[in-house]
Protein backbone atom coordinates (compact mmCIF):
# COMPACT_ATOMS: atom_id res chain seq x y z
CA UNK A 1 0.00 0.00 0.00
CA UNK A 2 2.67 2.93 0.97
CA UNK A 3 4.31 1.43 -2.32
CA UNK A 4 1.54 2.03 -4.29
CA UNK A 5 1.16 5.69 -2.64
CA UNK A 6 5.21 6.55 -3.29
CA UNK A 7 4.57 5.59 -7.14
CA UNK A 8 1.07 7.17 -7.51
CA UNK A 9 2.68 10.13 -6.09
CA UNK A 10 6.02 9.74 -7.71
CA UNK A 11 4.00 9.76 -11.21
CA UNK A 12 2.36 12.90 -10.72
CA UNK A 13 5.19 15.04 -9.44
CA UNK A 14 6.89 13.76 -12.49
CA UNK A 15 4.06 14.44 -15.11
CA UNK A 16 3.90 18.38 -13.38
CA UNK A 17 7.41 18.41 -13.64
CA UNK A 18 7.41 17.38 -17.78
CA UNK A 19 4.97 19.90 -18.76
CA UNK A 20 6.02 23.87 -19.03
CA UNK A 21 2.44 24.86 -19.13
CA UNK A 22 1.35 28.84 -19.36
CA UNK A 23 -0.06 29.57 -16.33
CA UNK A 24 -3.84 30.57 -16.12
CA UNK A 25 -3.84 34.34 -13.77
CA UNK A 26 -6.33 36.48 -11.94
CA UNK A 27 -6.17 38.51 -14.83
CA UNK A 28 -7.75 36.05 -17.42
CA UNK A 29 -10.49 36.42 -15.57
CA UNK A 30 -11.07 39.79 -15.64
CA UNK A 31 -9.76 39.88 -19.60
CA UNK A 32 -12.78 41.93 -21.25
CA UNK A 33 -10.72 41.57 -24.68
CA UNK A 34 -11.99 37.94 -24.87
CA UNK A 35 -15.29 37.53 -26.42
CA UNK A 36 -17.47 35.57 -24.05
CA UNK A 37 -21.09 34.76 -23.89
CA UNK A 38 -21.70 37.72 -21.81
CA UNK A 39 -24.84 39.22 -23.27
CA UNK A 40 -26.46 35.48 -23.05
CA UNK A 41 -25.41 35.19 -19.32
CA UNK A 42 -26.99 38.88 -18.84
CA UNK A 43 -30.04 38.25 -19.67
CA UNK A 44 -30.48 34.76 -17.55
CA UNK A 45 -30.77 32.74 -20.52
CA UNK A 46 -27.89 30.46 -19.33
CA UNK A 47 -30.55 29.42 -16.92
CA UNK A 48 -32.51 28.07 -19.56
CA UNK A 49 -29.71 26.05 -21.72
CA UNK A 50 -28.78 24.87 -17.65
CA UNK A 51 -32.47 23.50 -17.20
CA UNK A 52 -32.63 21.72 -20.72
CA UNK A 53 -29.82 19.94 -19.61
CA UNK A 54 -30.66 19.03 -16.16
CA UNK A 55 -34.40 17.87 -17.16
CA UNK A 56 -33.00 15.63 -19.60
CA UNK A 57 -30.04 14.61 -17.05
CA UNK A 58 -33.09 13.90 -14.51
CA UNK A 59 -35.05 11.67 -17.23
CA UNK A 60 -32.25 9.64 -17.89
CA UNK A 61 -31.12 8.81 -14.77
CA UNK A 62 -34.71 8.12 -13.90
CA UNK A 63 -34.67 5.58 -16.81
CA UNK A 64 -31.66 4.27 -15.15
CA UNK A 65 -32.33 3.41 -11.94
CA UNK A 66 -35.60 1.78 -13.41
CA UNK A 67 -33.30 -0.30 -15.11
CA UNK A 68 -31.24 -0.55 -11.95
CA UNK A 69 -34.74 -2.41 -10.32
CA UNK A 70 -36.07 -3.94 -12.88
CA UNK A 71 -32.63 -5.98 -12.75
CA UNK A 72 -32.64 -6.23 -9.17
CA UNK A 73 -36.34 -7.42 -9.32
CA UNK A 74 -35.11 -10.54 -11.29
CA UNK A 75 -32.03 -11.52 -9.73
CA UNK A 76 -34.77 -11.58 -6.75
CA UNK A 77 -37.03 -13.66 -8.88
CA UNK A 78 -34.05 -16.32 -10.07
CA UNK A 79 -34.00 -18.64 -7.50
CA UNK A 80 -30.12 -19.88 -6.55
CA UNK B 1 -31.37 -0.37 -3.15
CA UNK B 2 -28.67 -2.39 -1.66
CA UNK B 3 -25.10 -0.36 -1.59
CA UNK B 4 -26.27 2.46 -3.92
CA UNK B 5 -24.35 5.68 -1.93
CA UNK B 6 -22.27 5.13 -4.95
CA UNK B 7 -24.94 5.72 -7.65
CA UNK B 8 -26.57 8.82 -5.65
CA UNK B 9 -23.14 10.06 -5.49
CA UNK B 10 -22.64 9.37 -8.90
CA UNK B 11 -26.07 11.46 -9.75
CA UNK B 12 -25.22 14.66 -7.53
CA UNK B 13 -21.72 14.69 -8.66
CA UNK B 14 -22.77 15.11 -12.20
CA UNK B 15 -25.96 17.32 -11.64
CA UNK B 16 -23.34 19.55 -10.16
CA UNK B 17 -20.73 19.24 -12.77
CA UNK B 18 -24.04 20.08 -15.45
CA UNK B 19 -24.86 23.49 -13.37
CA UNK B 20 -21.64 24.60 -12.47
CA UNK B 21 -20.04 23.73 -15.24
CA UNK B 22 -21.82 25.75 -17.57
CA UNK B 23 -22.46 28.75 -14.70
CA UNK B 24 -19.41 28.81 -13.02
CA UNK B 25 -16.47 31.80 -13.87
CA UNK B 26 -14.04 30.44 -16.30
CA UNK B 27 -10.77 32.00 -17.24
CA UNK B 28 -11.45 34.62 -20.24
CA UNK B 29 -8.97 32.90 -23.00
CA UNK B 30 -8.29 33.65 -26.70
CA UNK B 31 -9.59 30.85 -28.96
CA UNK B 32 -11.17 28.69 -26.30
CA UNK B 33 -13.20 31.26 -25.28
CA UNK B 34 -16.65 29.86 -23.93
CA UNK B 35 -15.53 26.11 -25.23
CA UNK B 36 -13.10 25.98 -22.32
CA UNK B 37 -16.49 24.70 -20.05
CA UNK B 38 -15.30 21.28 -22.31
CA UNK B 39 -12.79 20.62 -19.92
CA UNK B 40 -15.83 18.76 -18.08
CA UNK B 41 -17.45 17.13 -20.64
CA UNK B 42 -14.81 15.90 -23.21
CA UNK B 43 -11.73 15.41 -21.20
CA UNK B 44 -13.63 13.93 -18.49
CA UNK B 45 -14.69 11.31 -20.73
CA UNK B 46 -10.86 10.34 -21.36
CA UNK B 47 -10.08 9.88 -17.84
CA UNK B 48 -13.37 8.17 -17.22
CA UNK B 49 -12.59 6.19 -20.01
CA UNK B 50 -9.07 5.34 -18.52
CA UNK B 51 -10.20 4.49 -14.80
CA UNK B 52 -12.44 1.96 -16.38
CA UNK B 53 -9.73 0.26 -18.59
CA UNK B 54 -7.98 0.19 -15.69
CA UNK B 55 -10.59 -1.89 -14.05
CA UNK B 56 -11.05 -3.97 -16.95
CA UNK B 57 -7.27 -5.13 -16.35
CA UNK B 58 -7.53 -5.87 -12.77
CA UNK B 59 -10.36 -8.29 -13.80
CA UNK B 60 -8.77 -9.99 -16.56
CA UNK B 61 -5.89 -10.33 -14.10
CA UNK B 62 -8.09 -11.71 -11.70
CA UNK B 63 -9.56 -14.03 -14.17
CA UNK B 64 -6.92 -15.13 -15.45
CA UNK B 65 -5.63 -16.02 -11.47
CA UNK B 66 -8.92 -17.79 -10.15
CA UNK B 67 -10.65 -18.72 -13.89
CA UNK B 68 -13.61 -17.35 -12.20
CA UNK B 69 -16.21 -16.75 -14.96
CA UNK B 70 -17.80 -13.21 -13.12
CA UNK B 71 -14.46 -11.42 -13.57
CA UNK B 72 -14.34 -12.14 -17.42
CA UNK B 73 -17.83 -10.41 -16.82
CA UNK B 74 -16.59 -7.57 -15.32
CA UNK B 75 -13.49 -7.07 -17.31
CA UNK B 76 -15.48 -7.05 -20.70
CA UNK B 77 -18.46 -4.68 -19.56
CA UNK B 78 -15.69 -2.18 -18.04
CA UNK B 79 -14.33 -2.89 -21.34
CA UNK B 80 -17.61 -1.95 -23.12
CA UNK B 81 -18.00 1.15 -21.00
CA UNK B 82 -14.60 2.60 -21.40
CA UNK B 83 -15.29 2.05 -25.77
CA UNK B 84 -18.39 3.77 -25.08
CA UNK B 85 -16.62 6.88 -23.08
CA UNK B 86 -13.84 6.71 -25.75
CA UNK B 87 -16.27 6.83 -28.73
CA UNK B 88 -18.12 9.76 -27.31
CA UNK B 89 -14.39 11.24 -26.27
CA UNK B 90 -12.87 11.45 -29.63
CA UNK B 91 -16.56 12.79 -31.45
CA UNK B 92 -16.58 15.61 -28.89
CA UNK B 93 -12.92 15.98 -29.49
CA UNK B 94 -13.14 16.41 -33.00
CA UNK B 95 -16.10 19.05 -32.37
CA UNK B 96 -14.06 20.99 -29.92
CA UNK B 97 -11.52 20.71 -32.68
CA UNK B 98 -13.38 22.00 -35.37
CA UNK B 99 -13.71 25.62 -33.24
CA UNK B 100 -10.26 25.71 -31.86
CA UNK B 101 -7.51 24.07 -33.58
CA UNK B 102 -9.99 25.15 -37.51
CA UNK B 103 -10.27 21.19 -38.69
CA UNK B 104 -12.26 18.40 -37.35
CA UNK B 105 -9.48 16.09 -37.96
CA UNK B 106 -5.96 17.55 -38.78
CA UNK B 107 -4.20 14.53 -38.24
CA UNK B 108 -2.49 15.50 -34.76
CA UNK B 109 -0.46 12.61 -33.28
CA UNK B 110 -3.26 12.67 -30.12
CA UNK B 111 -6.28 12.03 -32.49
CA UNK B 112 -4.95 9.62 -34.73
CA UNK B 113 -3.13 7.61 -31.41
CA UNK B 114 -6.72 7.61 -29.89
CA UNK B 115 -8.10 6.27 -33.10
CA UNK B 116 -5.99 3.98 -32.61
CA UNK B 117 -6.31 3.01 -29.56
CA UNK B 118 -10.26 2.99 -30.24
CA UNK B 119 -9.22 0.40 -32.93
CA UNK B 120 -7.34 -1.91 -30.27
CA UNK B 121 -10.31 -2.08 -28.18
CA UNK B 122 -12.57 -2.19 -31.23
CA UNK B 123 -10.37 -5.32 -32.35
CA UNK B 124 -10.84 -6.82 -28.56
CA UNK B 125 -14.76 -6.96 -28.67
CA UNK B 126 -13.87 -8.90 -32.43
CA UNK B 127 -11.87 -10.90 -31.06
CA UNK B 128 -13.92 -12.42 -28.14
CA UNK B 129 -16.92 -12.90 -30.79
CA UNK B 130 -15.13 -15.34 -32.89
CA UNK B 131 -14.40 -17.70 -30.15
CA UNK B 132 -17.10 -19.67 -28.92
CA UNK B 133 -15.87 -21.47 -26.12
CA UNK B 134 -16.04 -19.61 -22.43
CA UNK B 135 -13.22 -20.36 -20.93
CA UNK B 136 -10.96 -20.10 -23.94
CA UNK B 137 -12.86 -16.63 -25.13
CA UNK B 138 -12.31 -15.25 -21.59
CA UNK B 139 -8.95 -16.18 -21.52
CA UNK B 140 -7.55 -14.75 -24.51
CA UNK B 141 -9.57 -12.21 -23.92
CA UNK B 142 -8.16 -11.31 -20.53
CA UNK B 143 -4.64 -11.60 -22.26
CA UNK B 144 -5.27 -9.33 -24.97
CA UNK B 145 -7.01 -7.10 -22.63
CA UNK B 146 -3.91 -6.41 -20.67
CA UNK B 147 -1.27 -6.34 -23.60
CA UNK B 148 -4.11 -3.99 -25.29
CA UNK B 149 -3.94 -1.42 -21.88
CA UNK B 150 -0.09 -1.38 -21.94
CA UNK B 151 -0.27 -0.12 -26.02
CA UNK B 152 -2.70 1.99 -25.06
CA UNK B 153 -1.45 4.29 -22.09
CA UNK B 154 2.16 5.00 -24.12
CA UNK B 155 -0.11 5.55 -27.52
CA UNK B 156 -2.35 8.35 -25.98
CA UNK B 157 0.01 9.56 -23.26
CA UNK B 158 3.80 9.15 -24.13
CA UNK B 159 3.87 9.33 -28.29
CA UNK B 160 1.75 12.38 -28.64
CA UNK B 161 4.13 14.42 -26.38
CA UNK B 162 6.96 13.50 -28.31
CA UNK B 163 6.02 15.23 -31.06
CA UNK B 164 5.57 19.10 -31.95
CA UNK B 165 2.06 19.46 -32.33
CA UNK B 166 0.36 19.80 -29.49
CA UNK B 167 3.53 21.19 -27.31
CA UNK B 168 2.32 24.63 -26.38
CA UNK B 169 3.78 27.33 -28.56
CA UNK B 170 5.29 24.69 -31.12
CA UNK B 171 3.61 25.81 -34.72
CA UNK B 172 1.27 28.00 -32.93
CA UNK B 173 -0.68 25.10 -32.01
CA UNK B 174 -3.46 26.97 -29.77
CA UNK B 175 -4.16 23.35 -27.78
CA UNK B 176 -5.53 23.58 -24.09
CA UNK B 177 -2.20 21.89 -23.51
CA UNK B 178 -0.72 25.19 -23.75
CA UNK B 179 -2.43 25.94 -20.46
CA UNK B 180 -2.04 24.98 -16.63
CA UNK B 181 -5.32 23.70 -14.91
CA UNK B 182 -6.11 26.35 -12.12
CA UNK B 183 -7.48 25.98 -9.17
CA UNK B 184 -11.12 27.11 -10.03
CA UNK B 185 -11.53 25.09 -13.04
CA UNK B 186 -10.08 21.69 -10.59
CA UNK B 187 -13.08 22.22 -8.37
CA UNK B 188 -15.51 21.29 -11.04
CA UNK B 189 -12.98 19.26 -13.13
CA UNK B 190 -12.10 16.63 -10.35
CA UNK B 191 -15.43 16.07 -9.21
CA UNK B 192 -16.56 15.25 -13.07
CA UNK B 193 -14.17 12.78 -13.60
CA UNK B 194 -15.32 10.80 -10.67
CA UNK B 195 -19.06 11.86 -11.34
CA UNK B 196 -18.47 10.40 -15.06
CA UNK B 197 -16.72 7.30 -14.36
CA UNK B 198 -18.96 6.42 -10.93
CA UNK B 199 -21.91 6.91 -14.29
CA UNK B 200 -19.56 4.80 -16.52
CA UNK B 201 -19.30 2.01 -13.72
CA UNK B 202 -22.96 1.89 -12.64
CA UNK B 203 -23.72 0.98 -16.70
CA UNK B 204 -21.17 -1.32 -16.67
CA UNK B 205 -22.55 -3.03 -13.63
CA UNK B 206 -26.19 -2.93 -14.76
CA UNK B 207 -25.04 -5.01 -17.68
CA UNK B 208 -22.72 -7.67 -15.80
CA UNK B 209 -26.05 -8.27 -13.87
CA UNK B 210 -27.46 -8.94 -16.71
CA UNK B 211 -25.15 -10.98 -17.94
CA UNK B 212 -25.12 -13.30 -15.35
CA UNK B 213 -29.02 -13.67 -15.08
CA UNK B 214 -28.80 -14.92 -18.61
CA UNK B 215 -26.28 -17.39 -17.50
CA UNK B 216 -28.05 -18.66 -14.86
CA UNK B 217 -30.86 -19.16 -17.18
CA UNK B 218 -29.21 -21.11 -19.99
CA UNK B 219 -27.52 -23.16 -17.19
CA UNK B 220 -30.83 -24.40 -16.01
CA UNK B 221 -32.06 -24.41 -19.59
CA UNK B 222 -29.40 -27.00 -20.07
CA UNK B 223 -29.67 -28.99 -17.29
CA UNK B 224 -33.04 -29.04 -17.74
Amino acid sequence: MKKLVTILLLVFSLSALAQEKTPVTEADYSNNSVEMADVMRTEGKIYVLVGIIVIIFAGITVYLINTDRKISRLEKNLPA
Amino acid sequence: MRQSWWKILAIALLLYTLTAGLLMDVPRLPILNETIRALHFHVTMWFGMILMLVAAVYYSIKYLRTNDIKCDDLAVEFTNAAILFGVLGITTGMLWAKFTWGDYWSGDPKQNASAIGLLMYFAYLILRNSLTDTQQRARIGAIYNIFAFAAFIPLIFVLPRLTDSLHPGNGGNPGFNAYDLDSKLRMIFYPAIIGWTLLGTWLATLRVRARRIERTLEDRFLNS
